[in-house]
């Protein structure tokens, strides 16, 4: 019945104003049809919204910019991100300055020279100062911002530092789940992805690759402050993207390809949280490329802990092997102990871990 | 004016073009439907671009019902949506990535490409550079018609129980190559390949013709310095489509082969649904760089035609000459030419090697430059300029306002650095829905609202006109402006729902107002629907030059029949801009009256033009006719 009447509605304020333009536009006949539309008070009010349109958006764009700051700016939590979001604001001022510069004018001369009766345009096409000029003076502010620009993409992008912290994330639809090295080695075992399975091998370990035995698995990703971080990153199904908006970090997950981001924390969960002042506040990390139904899900919790909290907490995680037990039978015979003891399921009979590296 | 045998042999073919047309008149089918009349085909193309561009307005509308009032029950859309809507009344996230896919594809593809170029190329190249038809009407009348298969298909697409294709416009593979990743990759995407490659089919065959009929088929007089900027436009997209279609082509073509025939173009180490797939070596950034070899100069085929009617527009309604005619070509060709070498700032963070995004980026932010000197150059026509505000200046106004407000948010995401951080969010999504989205767009509706009359003989309603420009200008910016905010703090562009994340739970406010705001702005696209169709048939009857235009179009009658003149094809004197020229009795002096007419107005070096002039009679006609 409410639709209906709502139907009914409709169809009559769309009737109204069948109306009111046919009986306009008899009126405008009556009157003696067209006369110079030039001229007309349509031109004058066209030409007045468009200086009413500049002045309220440009003091909507200002008022809402400043008032709304730390809404829609991100806190940053390591080192490249100060200096991307050094680039982001310099190039935020210069091109507001260009923007406001431009917008003005160009709606000025649009309210200035609207059409007057009896002036005529001045016949001007071509100078070639002017053209020079606004061709060398972009191009020389685009060279400034691009050679700051490949600095900084030189310096993220370089290589890692030896003793960085490695750490693998692997993205498959749609969860992220953390690889470890373990303390005993400090170095990621060899994968394969046809070794994957749907027992409990999700990330393809191959257990031949004595590295792989103290490897652990988190699906929380803990990071140490101030320490360099290299993220490996692999997916198994098909493409996702790491984004750590706090961090300024995104680099896609590709099957098939996989790829690094290397960046330092600065700040632990608990320093952003008396910073912000949000005693719930927990670092994200986000999926940007589109994957499928859950994309909008794939969320893992990102915690950074002091160097000493973050150690502890290594030391405290189970092998990946000690919880899943039946994958000894896949280490070859002459590792089997070796690998018992890395993994932490059989107590060390008096060797010591560097005796059994080699 | 002497005659010469070519020129004989010119009015042959004329006089046979017309007994075709007599032939073909009152037969509704080859009049109307498989019409070869580039006018009619440039109609065809317009109104199925208006199809799309409705659908595809209103599948963003759906999606932004859900982005805005996330809590809101859509239970009434089941009567049209059914099983897309869960029991609980909400939109299932499948098949909202299925509507940010097709809202993309249809309006790149679908509206602003074929709707755009194939419009605007159609009817204005043989009007304006003053031929009687295109090169080949017969292709010109298949180009349509693969367009039009191509939007059976993807339309038949939308309604399958596995629903369209929803990995997204740029259908990355592998998610795009495996039914078990979506469900959207099965039979959906299959539609969506084949339906691109009629697509492709369909803009080349119309490509190669327009290239074709401006190298070829230019009246007397009209040298390349005397072509409107829109025609240099056309001509540019058209290059730009011949060079780059083909790749994308290649690009569907190995995703078909991974699809189907089990190859490993793009697919490699992959696990998925229980099993490893035995693809190997395959590369999915293989198929990125294909894609946007033709990705990232589509968006030049999308927005210079655009340009270039604005530059017409303007220049007409400004009364005035466009400023820097020559920069304007010169930075048009540059454009196109660098459109080729930046596709590459699109995947800064796909893992690519950042020595190479080091180059992108160069060459990317170069591209600024002629794109900074077009917007400079429109501003200085408009100085000193005695306006006109009709509804299609109006949108060219809108168009350089969107060009520059999305323009320089390009240059964020050129520098790979900055990138890092707003790559795929929402600062992506408002920047090229300005730069490209809406300025294409405000480009089209400045063409049909200033070429109407010459393509249906009537008026539109100038003020109905008005109100839609200002509806549409206001809305488009509250739209997209406040996604800039949206990106900036982070938000990730196709996302379903943001309540997952504690970072992007804010600015529920800004989402709804956006919502509200697209809705309002699709809504006042139906002033223009019924003013357009209104006006075909009821509009004021037009006159023969309604903007006091300088163009060849112009000089046909009112309602141009097939071959366009009656009798001879004018020639041309001059360049298509002398608008408000000192000396002169009019404010404008049409491309086909001669300097030796205006001796008043002429500069130094045109009075020495007009000895040229007489002897056309029977040199330059030679010259023209042997291209014939």
């Amino acid at each position: 019945m409410t639709s209906l009447i709502i139907i009914l509605g409709v169809v009559l304020v769309l009737g109204i104003l069948y109306m009111i333009f046919r009986v306009s536009n008899l009126v405008a006949i009556a009157k003696g049809g067209v006369v110079d539309e030039k001229s007309s008070t349509a031109n004058k009010v066209n030409a007045a919204l468009f200086i009413v349109f500049l002045v309220g958006s440009l003091i909507l764009f200002f008022w809402y910019s400043i008032t709304r700051f730390h809404e829609y700016t991100l806190p940053i939590a390591s080192e490249h991100g100060k200096v991307t979001d050094k680039l982001f604001w310099i190039t935020m001022w210069v091109t507001v300055a260009a923007f406001v510069i431009i917008s003005i004018i160009m709606f000025v001369f649009i309210y200035q020279y609207q059409y007057k009766v009896g002036r005529k345009a001045k016949y001007f096409p071509d100078n070639h100062y002017l053209e020079l000029a606004w061709t060398i003076i972009p191009a020389i502010v685009l060279a400034v911002l691009i050679f700051t620009g490949l600095r900084a993409w030189n310096d993220i992008t370089g290589p890692a530092s030896k003793d960085a912290e490695v750490i693998e994330l692997v993205a498959q639809q749609f969860a992220w789940t953390a690889r470890y090295p373990g303390v005993k080695d400090k170095a990621l075992g060899k994968v394969n992805y046809k070794l994957i399975d749907n027992f409990g091998n999700e990330f393809g370990l191959d257990l031949t690759d004595k590295q792989s035995f103290d490897d652990f698995k988190s699906l929380e990703l803990h990071l140490p402050v101030d320490q360099e971080i290299l993220l490996k990153i692999r997916a198994k199904d098909v493409l996702h993207s790491v984004f750590l908006p706090h961090f300024r970090v995104k680099m896609d997950a590709v099957p098939g390809m996989p790829t690094q981001f290397k960046f330092k924390a600065t700040k632990t969960t608990q320093e952003m949280r008396d910073e912000t002042g949000n005693p719930n506040f927990n670092y994200e990390l986000a999926c940007t490329e589109i994957c499928g139904r859950g994309h909008f899900s794939m969320k893992m919790p990102v915690v950074v802990e002091e160097q000493e909290a973050y150690d502890k907490w290594k030391a405290s995680q189970e092998a990946w092997l000690k919880q899943n037990p039946d994958y000894l039978k896949k280490v070859p015979d002459a590792l089997k102990e070796a690998a018992m003891i890395k993994a932490g399921m059989q107590k060390d009979p008096g060797v010591t871990v560097a005796e059994v590296k080699q | 004016m002497a005659t010469t045998d070519i020129h004989l042999h010119q009015d042959v073919h004329h006089h046979d073009d017309h007994e075709e047309h007599e032939h073909h008149e009152g037969n509704f089918w080859t009049t109307y439907i498989f019409s070869q009349d580039h006018k009619i085909i440039a109609k065809q193309f317009l109104i199925t671009g208006i199809f799309w561009a409705l659908l595809g307005g209103t599948l963003s509308v759906i999606f932004r019902l859900q982005l805005g009032f996330p809590d809101m029950n859509l239970d009434w859309l089941k009567p049209v949506l059914g099983g897309w809507i869960t029991p609980e009344g909400k939109l299932d996230p499948e098949f909202y990535l299925a509507l940010v896919t097709m809202h993309g594809t249809i309006m790149v593809f679908f509206v602003l490409t074929a709707g755009l170029s194939g419009t605007f190329s159609n009817f204005l190249i043989p009007l304006q550079i003053g031929a009687r038809d295109m090169a080949s009407g017969f292709m010109n009348m298949l180009s349509y018609w693969f367009f039009f298969i191509s939007s059976v298909i993807m339309f038949v697409s939308l309604f399958l129980e596995t629903g369209p294709a929803g990995g997204g416009w740029t259908v990355y593979p592998p998610l795009s190559a495996l039914p078990q990743a979506i469900k959207g990759s099965g039979l959906g995407m299959t539609l969506w390949l084949v339906a691109m490659a009629f697509f492709i089919a369909s803009s080349l065959l119309g490509s190669i013709n327009y290239i074709t009929t401006v190298i070829n088929m230019r009246t007397k007089g009209m040298s390349f310095t005397r072509m409107p900027l829109t025609i240099w436009a056309f001509f540019f997209t058209a290059i730009i489509g011949v060079l780059s279609f083909p790749v994308l082509f290649a690009a569907a073509l190995l995703l078909i082969f991974d699809r189907s025939f089990g190859t490993s173009f793009y697919l490699s180490d992959i696990y998925i649904g229980g099993e490893a797939l035995a693809h190997d070596g395959g590369s999915p950034i293989l198929f990125q760089h294909l894609f946007w070899f033709l990705g990232h100069p589509e968006v030049y085929i999308v927005l210079l035609p655009a340009l270039g009617l604005s530059s017409e527009i303007i220049a007409t309604n400004s009364r005035k000459p466009i400023f820097g005619y020559k920069a304007m070509i010169g930075s048009m060709l540059f454009i196109a030419i660098l459109s080729f070498i930046v596709w590459a700032h699109h995947m800064f963070v796909t893992g690519m090697n950042p020595f190479l995004g080091s180059i992108f980026m160069l060459l990317t932010l170069i591209i600024a430059v002629p794109s900074a000197v077009k917007i400079f150059n429109y501003v200085t026509t408009l100085w000193k300029g005695n306006i006109h505000f009709t509804p299609g200046m109006l949108f060219s106004i809108g168009l350089v306002s969107f060009f520059l407000t999305g323009g320089i948010t390009g240059i964020f995401l050129g520098n790979s650095a900055i990138d890092i951080q707003l790559h795929d969010t929402y600062f992506v999504v408002a920047h090229f829905h300005l730069v490209m989205g809406s300025a294409s767009f405000f480009g089209m509706m400045a063409g049909v609202y200033h070429w109407f009359p010459k393509m249906f003989g009537r008026m539109m309603n100038p003020t109905l006109g008005y109100i839609h420009f200002w509806l549409t200008f206001v809305g488009v910016y509250m739209v997209f402006f406040p996604m800039h905010y949206i990106g900036i703090a982070g938000f990730p562009r196709r996302y379903y729902s943001w309540t997952n994340f504690e970072t992007f739970n804010g600015f529920t406010d800004l989402n709804m107002l956006v919502s509200i705001a697209a809705i309002l702005t699709l809504a006042s696209q139906f002033i223009f629907l019924f003013n357009f169709f209104y006006s075909m048939f009821r509009g004021r009857l037009a006159p023969i030059n309604p903007w006091d235009s300088t163009t060849l179009e112009w000089t046909t009658p009112r309602n141009p029949g097939h071959g366009n003149w009656v009798g001879e094809i004018p020639s041309v004197y001059r360049w298509p801009y002398d608008y408000s020229k000192p000396g002169a009795k009019e404010d404008y002096i049409p491309q086909h009256i001669p300097y030796s007419e205006t001796p008043e107005s002429n500069l130094p070096h045109e009075n020495d033009l007009i000895k040229l002039e007489s002897s056309n009679g029977s040199g330059a006609i030679v010259v023209e006719g042997d291209k014939h």
